[in-house]
């Protein structure tokens, strides 16, 4: 692709001609503040934060709807698109709940991040509020449109991410939010649950249900893993507090998945936590099938399983013995379990569920 | 796979048979939705049920339940008229073309057309799109297996991608989407009666003699018994122990009833699971394993990628992570199994299955990794087959339609077809324990067409009793237009409604693999 050469902030760059101002600027270190603009999707300017201030241009333009031009001489952080920026923040400020001290989403809100930047403690805009009830009727994430700043990704995401379509914005002006179809909740839509609008939202609006009360966006510790699932073998991140999970998220870009996950990916992961699990070795104590045992500890249950294994194996020869391996075990445990059945079994009976 | 799936979408044409992507693969089918509407590749699905993916296909092919390999055979009949082959890549590539062009030169459109039910030129503009595109990828999964037919189905399907040179290059190829997570890896592993680990045959000596090097034990060299025939042997007396780690046979095996008693059946029975389920309350032992979120590791994805899993919570309550069970009994028995990580194990492995011969932890850190990956040099392999076939020279094998084992008739007049829906997985052992999950998809309806339910006078909601020559259960009806009036789907993830209990297990002879996509019911609706 062709080179262009161009200021910014005083430096000489070299960018791809067709780039957006935003992306030219981000390749050379220079981050210009945006809401609206998320990688993957297309470009709107909606939010105006993204404003830069072009030479010879009599308005500051969109940066990320603007393409670098060659010899363009670009000033992202003059007083003009400072104030300019100040103000959008106010403005969004003057209609957000600023309740930042018990919001889930503080300390990774955008919203939150630019006004700090920008040092905007609080709106000299007084105007009306909008006093929206919590929609949290499906199980998997909470929609606060009070918190909602109509930057429009979640619609983006659902339509160009996840060819879904389920929400859109609704009404004009004032009144303007963002709905499924009349409204309905989105149980009643053809939403999938896949929950890209809720990577994609930058504040509080769009919240997993599994995050609230359960610890600041400051305490969570991610571990980057693999959906356990179905075989597509989307890399997820665990975000866990204090030993517990407490949300899922897609890898934002690259590996199998490029920031995609269904629902079982974003939200599957709670049987983890499941108060079914077993929790101590069993022994049964009932009839077979009516699922009446007795616990016991490991060392119990492996001796009994040992002494059973090599009885049936010295009376009725090896090949007495079956074994099913997991599909939804890791490769080292199908690998040691087909090698516990060969070698120490001394039987080939030994398959898993491939076929099924 | 023989390609990855980020080749998917950069290939001209995609053919999808058997698979209900959106629901079974829903980030494939979002990589195949992006291919459609962004990059201009063109779509054929061949599938009888109006699935999601349809809605984006320019060729809908809406074959008749188990015809597929008529369908198959009747595109290459067209393609090879039409002189639309790749003479080169048979030439050079395969052998066997002549006794190929024997067989198919019976399916032609018209007959083809009577027995899947597509009208004969949809089957021709089907041919020339496939057949003319530059690159082309097929995407197959269930739906092709798991037929009486199904190894047949497969090998249909190698004839064509042979047959148009559109396999062993980029973007080009046949890929099996493959179902639970691990699937892939387990077969890698050798969790299969027939092959060590990284498909190397038991009967072959010098392969044995390799492992039993390394292992210092003797092995036995005659292959064991599958999956299904276990649970016969089981009934039969034979196998008198059965070990199940992380498995649901309970739920998902056909004709389900009768793995109950198999299991019922046995002297002695472990079940070493993350839940008790339907099968762990037939245990003698029960042991508790731990989740994916518990333990380190690595998963084998369907594109082939070997990828790390990582521990990221204590183990719950005294659960332990399966691989730790299983080297605390094995030296229980007198057989040290002295590792104390995964990385460990996955070096052995490494060692003795040369595709994954360069697979280890080290190099995981940054990324998956494909296999075969022969050694630590080797970047791994995106897609198979370039330059030669595994066995040298690809073979043609001519294959003939077979009818489904079973048919309708008058007693059972209804096709019913079973698979999986987005919100559960498999025997819904694990899904169903997610509350989330379980709350948006609580039960498993039987999905049947408006002029099917006229017929049996019930709307969405009501209860039906399906009856099949193995046994009845109920579903609640959700009617909608995806299947046509002759056929209802039922999803296998609930045991209240075990469809399980209906369907054959009547085998392929090759894959073993059970008749579940086909089995004919009756309806009734219930008070
Ligand atoms: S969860 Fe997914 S489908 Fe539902 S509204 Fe959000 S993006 Fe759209
Ligand atoms: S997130 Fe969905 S598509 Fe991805 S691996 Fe998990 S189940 Fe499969």
């Amino acid at each position: 692709m062709a080179k262009i050469q161009l200021t910014i902030n005083g430096e000489n760059i070299l960018a791809d001609e067709g780039t957006s101002i935003l992306e030219a600027a981000r390749d050379t270190g220079i981050a210009i503040p945006h809401l609206c603009y998320m990688d993957n999707l297309p470009a709107s300017g909606s939010c105006r934060l993204c404003v830069v201030e072009v030479e010879g241009a009599r308005n500051l333009v969109t940066s990320c709807t603007t393409p670098v031009a060659a010899g363009m001489v670009i000033n992202t952080a003059s007083e003009r698109v400072i104030n300019a920026r100040k103000s959008i923040i106010e403005l969004l400020l003057s209609d957000h709940p600023l309740d930042c001290m018990t919001c889930e989403k503080s300390g990774r809100c955008d919203l939150e991040k630019y006004a700090y930047e920008l040092g905007v403690a609080e709106s000299r805009y007084d105007g009306a509020r909008h006093s929206y009830p919590v929609e949290a009727s499906n199980p998997f994430f909470v929609r606060d449109y009070n918190k909602c700043i109509l930057c429009g990704r979640c619609v983006g995401a659902c339509r160009h991410i996840q060819f879904i379509e389920a929400i859109s914005f609704a009404n004009r002006g004032f009144d303007c939010k963002i709905a499924t179809a009349y409204d309905r909740p989105l149980k009643d839509s053809p939403c999938v649950f896949c929950g890209q609008c809720v990577e994609s939202c930058p504040t509080g609006a769009l919240m997993e249900k599994s995050r609230l009360g359960a610890g600041r966006t400051w305490e969570i510790e991610a571990t980057p893993t693999v959906c356990s699932y179905c075989g597509v073998g989307c890399n997820i991140v665990l975000n866990t507090v204090n030993g517990n999970i407490v949300s899922a998220s897609p890898l934002p870009e690259g590996g199998v998945n490029n920031g995609r996950l269904c629902v079982k990916g974003k939200f599957g992961w709670d049987y983890v936590h499941s108060p079914e699990r077993l929790k101590t070795p069993l022994i049964r104590t009932g009839e077979k099938g009516e699922g009446k045992f007795r616990p016991a500890s490991w060392e119990e249950a492996l001796n009994i399983i040992a002494e059973k294994l090599s009885a049936t194996k010295s009376s009725y020869g090896p090949d007495s013995i079956a074994l099913l391996s997991s599909a939804k075990c890791t490769n080292e445990e199908n690998y040691l379990m087909q090698k516990f059945a060969r070698a120490v079994i001394g039987t080939n009976n030994i398959d898993h569920c491939a076929r099924l | 796979m023989t390609n990855s799936i980020s080749e998917i979408g950069q290939s001209e044409c995609i053919f999808i048979i058997g698979s209900n992507t959106s629901e079974n693969h829903p980030v494939i089918a979002l990589e195949v939705m992006e291919a459609v509407k962004n990059k201009g590749a063109r779509l054929i699905v061949a599938d009888p049920r109006r699935i999601r993916m349809t809605d984006y296909a320019n060729i809908w092919l809406r074959l008749k339940p188990g015809t597929d390999t008529a369908l198959i055979n009747g595109l290459l009949n067209i393609i090879i008229t039409e002189n639309l082959t790749d003479e080169d890549f048979i030439r050079d590539r395969t052998e066997g073309y002549e006794e190929l062009l024997k067989v198919i030169k019976n399916y032609t459109p018209q007959s083809v057309s009577q027995i899947t039910g597509i009208p004969a030129d949809d089957l021709r503009m089907a041919a020339r799109l496939y057949a003319n595109s530059k690159t082309a990828v097929i995407l197959y999964a269930m739906g092709i297996t798991q037929h009486v037919g199904g190894t047949g189905n497969v090998i249909a399907l190698a004839n064509l991608v042979m047959a148009t040179g559109h396999i062993g290059k980029e973007s080009s190829g046949l890929c099996p989407l493959r179902g639970q997570n691990n699937v892939q890896g387990a077969c890698d592993m050798g969790a299969l009666p027939n092959v060590l680990p990284g498909y190397q045959p038991v009967g072959d000596d010098a392969v044995r003699g390799k492992f039993e090097t390394s292992w210092g034990v003797k092995l036995p060299s005659h292959p064991g018994l599958t999956l299904v025939e276990m649970m016969h042997a089981a009934r039969a007396g034979n196998v008198k122990t059965m070990y199940i780690m992380g498995e649901e046979p309970a739920l998902t095996d056909p004709n389900s009833t009768d793995v109950a008693s198999a299991l019922k059946h046995l002297d002695f029975l472990v079940v070493q699971n993350i839940f008790l389920g339907e099968t762990g309350k037939y245990a003698d032992v029960v042991l508790p394993g731990s989740s994916f979120a518990e333990k380190d590791g690595t998963f084998t994805n369907t594109e082939r990628r070997v990828q790390r899993i990582r521990q990221a919570i204590a183990p719950v309550a005294e659960s332990r992570p399966d691989w730790s069970i299983i080297t605390s009994l094995s030296s229980k028995m007198g057989y040290d199994m002295p590792f104390t990580h995964p990385s460990q194990i996955m070096k052995e492995a490494a060692g003795l299955a040369p595709i994954y011969g360069g697979i280890s932890y080290e190099r995981l850190e940054s990324g998956g990794l494909q296999w075969p990956c022969r050694n630590l040099e080797d970047p791994g392999t995106r897609y198979l087959h370039q330059g030669s076939f595994t066995r040298g020279r690809g073979r043609f094998v001519p294959v003939e339609y077979q009818p489904a084992n079973e048919v309708t008739d008058e007693k059972f007049p209804v096709t019913l077809t079973t698979g999986r829906n987005l919100y559960h997985w498999h025997g819904g052992s694990i899904s169903r324990q997610s509350p989330g999950l379980a709350e948006i998809c609580p039960e498993g309806k039987v999905e049947i067409n408006p002029e099917l339910a006229l017929q049996l006078g019930c709307i969405t909601g009501d209860m039906v009793e399906l009856h099949s020559p193995r046994g009845k259960i109920l579903a609640r009806v959700e009617i909608n237009e995806k299947s046509p009036p002759g056929i209802v789907f039922m999803p296998f993830h609930f045991r209240e409604s075990p469809v399980n209990r209906l369907t054959s297990d009547a085998l392929d002879p090759v894959a073993k693999i059970p008749e579940l996509k086909i089995c004919p019911v009756n309806l009734r609706k219930v008070e």
